[in-house]
């Protein structure tokens, strides 16, 4: 066991640091300065522009470590990142880079878990349901529509969701996080109404665009499993339908979709990222969006470093989790 | 010797695209308790179907369409659907085929047991329970430390003796076996039939033993049924049927079996099993029969008893009747 969470934590570090590692270099292809991008939206915006912008430019670039070497700056940035240290914002200086994702992490955490995991129970379940032939059929024809509305693309379900429900109808705010000229003050029970109130089109958009891919591939799975012997023999064991249905069928039927899960996870960052800027949420995709925009190269990194370590942890927990649900593999 | 099982004219027919296709077509059998019937024929000739329905576990497309299935004095077939969940396992128990997958590979197999109990009595404590489901492993030959286990964690022969505990769990009227030694090798075959003919005994339940192997058979059970699409042909005591088989199909069957005298010689019996959507008419067996007459193609032949407590569906002994 213990060999086997080395293994792990090794893996774990293996990941982060190739994940690090492109990272690194992906933005430096496009040669755009972080410095001179900002001081020039600035001449653009405000007309501001010094005679000594050169020499600015220069001094912010050493003080960044801008004008070193690529490959000192690539070393620089693994040692202060093995000491956690993520470094500032370029475009936002002197926020440093921590700073901005703590500050957004939590909103993008709520909304995201939430719709992740409702959306796996509700599809799943939805799924088992209709692959379950003793199921009413009334019930098994609920997973239809969301199997429908899987193949609309997030994009499209946030723009027709807010133009629908929030323009339309008035059922729901328009967009961000809270009611404008609203003061945030987390120990009031109406402000955090008013915050839920504004999640809820985003999170409809998420739900309704990934309720529908659990529900296919369970219903999948629920063919296979309910053709099995021991569904078979647990009827032949007088079982009522409700218990071959929970301890039979949905318990295995279950166990790939627990592996999907972690997967999913993975990917809801870059739902993050639509969703956030369609509703304008100050999550963890905002930032990373706004950081991409500016060549804001200490945010872009700190954000994917983040989020490849949350995904990579996800990993390895699913995988000594995965044996409490399938006794098949609990090998050591 | 009153009888635990009868079973009168039970019918099963299956609808599909290409029509109504009748799986058992009027099947008539009575066993007394502690006895022990072979039910053979060739594949799609009702044995599994039979079983099935015997569980009232026909699924649509197929439907029971008739007859009556009377265990222990109560009609099965009249049962609300609630009282025959009941009934399954308690009156009538079936040893499954498939023993490799026919355990949930997830939970412990005594949970498995557990689950079973408590389905048909919600009254007993959890130690009544615990100490049931022990002995019931104990009486295959089952270590009890096997109710902690997983089903990955037994050989092959064990998970069927594991099936056979949770079958006899409820000491049933009637077993149904259906072919239980079909996925083992010889010598765990033996001790999988010698454990359910312990078993049997002990709980002095009925056993119908569904399977193609003939040697298994002649060792284990009293009587034999030859099905031959949808209805049991010959019904004779096993020494009869293996020695003086009166059906031409039941002879047939019983030729083709390879012994030590003809050996290299291979004793088919010629032509295909008919569809059941289209059965010749009066004998379903008459395109195949080496003794066929004229009656045979239009008249179906009756039920007739003759010595020996024998059953025949065949013209050549209906009209000796």
């Amino acid at each position: 066991m213990i060999k086997l969470i080395i293994r792990r934590l090794l893996f774990l570090i293996t990941v982060i640091w190739a994940a690090s590692t492109i990272v690194f270099f992906i933005p430096r292809i496009s040669q755009k300065n972080p410095v001179r991008e900002r001081f020039a939206t600035l001449a653009i915006s405000g007309g501001f522009s010094p005679k000594d912008l050169e020499v600015i430019i220069a001094s912010y670039n050493t003080k960044f470590g801008l004008d070193k070497p690529l490959f000192e700056q690539y070393t620089d940035y693994l040692s202060s990142i093995s000491r956690f240290d993520l470094g500032v914002s370029y475009n936002k200086y002197p926020r440093t880079v921590l700073e901005l994702i703590m500050d957004s992490l939590p909103w993008t955490i709520v909304l995201l878990l939430v719709t992740t995991v409702l959306s796996f129970v509700i599809g799943n379940l939805l799924g088992a349901i209709a692959a379950w032939p003793r199921a009413p059929r009334w019930l098994r024809t609920f997973a239809t529509p969301f199997i429908l509305l899987q193949g609309v693309p997030p994009v499209l379900m946030g723009v027709l969701l807010l133009f629908f429900i929030g323009f339309k109808l008035k059922l729901a705010p328009l967009g961000g996080a809270y009611s404008t000229g609203v003061i945030p003050d987390w120990s009031s029970l109406t402000f955090i109404w008013d915050v839920v109130w504004h999640q809820i089109l985003p999170g409809l958009a998420l739900l309704l665009g990934s309720v529908g891919g659990w529900t296919l591939s369970m219903r999948g799975m629920g063919i296979t499993i309910q053709g099995e012997d021991y569904v078979n023999f647990a009827e032949h064991k007088g079982l009522g339908g409700y218990t071959i249905f929970k301890d039979y069928y949905l318990r295995n039927a279950l166990l790939p979709q627990a592996t999907g899960l972690a997967l999913a996870l993975g990917g809801v960052v870059v739902s993050a990222i639509v969703i956030e800027s369609q509703f304008g949420l100050p999550g963890i995709g905002r930032v990373l969006d706004a950081a991409i925009r500016s060549n804001d190269f200490l945010v872009i990194y700190g954000v994917v470093l983040f989020v490849t370590i949350a995904v990579a942890t996800l990993m390895v927990l699913m995988e000594f989790i995965y044996p409490l649900l399938d006794p098949r593999i609990r090998n050591e | 010797m009153t009888p635990v099982l009868q079973i009168k004219n039970l019918q099963v027919s299956y609808y599909t695209d290409a029509g109504r296709a009748r799986a058992l077509d009027g099947v008539d059998l009575t066993l007394t308790a502690g006895e022990k019937l072979g039910l053979v024929g060739e594949s799609g000739s009702g044995k599994s179907t039979m079983a099935l329905a015997m569980m009232r576990m026909i699924k649509p497309p197929g439907r029971i369409e008739g007859g009556q299935v009377i265990v222990d004095g109560t009609d099965l077939m009249t049962l609300s659907e609630q009282t025959m969940l009941k009934a399954r396992l308690s009156k009538i128990a079936y040893i499954p085929q498939g023993a490799m997958n026919s355990l949930n590979p997830v939970t412990r197999i005594g949970a498995q047991m557990v689950d079973a109990i408590k389905a048909h009595d919600e009254g007993s404590s959890r130690a009544d329970i615990d100490r049931r489901c022990k002995l019931a492993l104990e009486s295959v030959d089952l270590s009890s430390s096997v109710f902690k286990m997983y089903a990955h964690e037994l050989s092959g022969g064990m998970k069927q003796r594991a099936c056979i505990a949770i079958s006899i769990l409820l000491k049933p009227k009637v077993i149904i076996a259906d072919e239980p030694t079909s996925a083992l090798d010889v010598v765990t075959q033996r001790q999988v039939m010698e454990t359910i003919d312990r078993v049997q005994k002990q709980i002095g339940a009925a056993v119908i033993l569904i399977g193609h192997d003939m040697g298994l058979m002649a060792q284990f059970v009293d009587k034999v049924a030859v099905m031959y699409t949808g209805r049991i042909m010959e019904l004779s005591s096993v020494r009869d049927m293996f020695t003086d088989p009166k059906h031409p199909y039941a002879q047939a069957l019983i030729r083709s079996l390879p012994n030590l005298e003809n050996k290299g010689v291979f004793n088919g019996i010629p032509g295909m099993a008919p569809a059941l959507l289209q059965l010749p008419g009066g004998c379903a067996f008459h395109p195949r029969c080496s003794k066929v007459m004229e009656n045979c193609k239009t008249q179906r032949p009756p039920s007739t008893n003759i010595s020996g407590g024998r059953i025949l569906e065949c013209h050549l002994y209906s009209e000796k009747a």
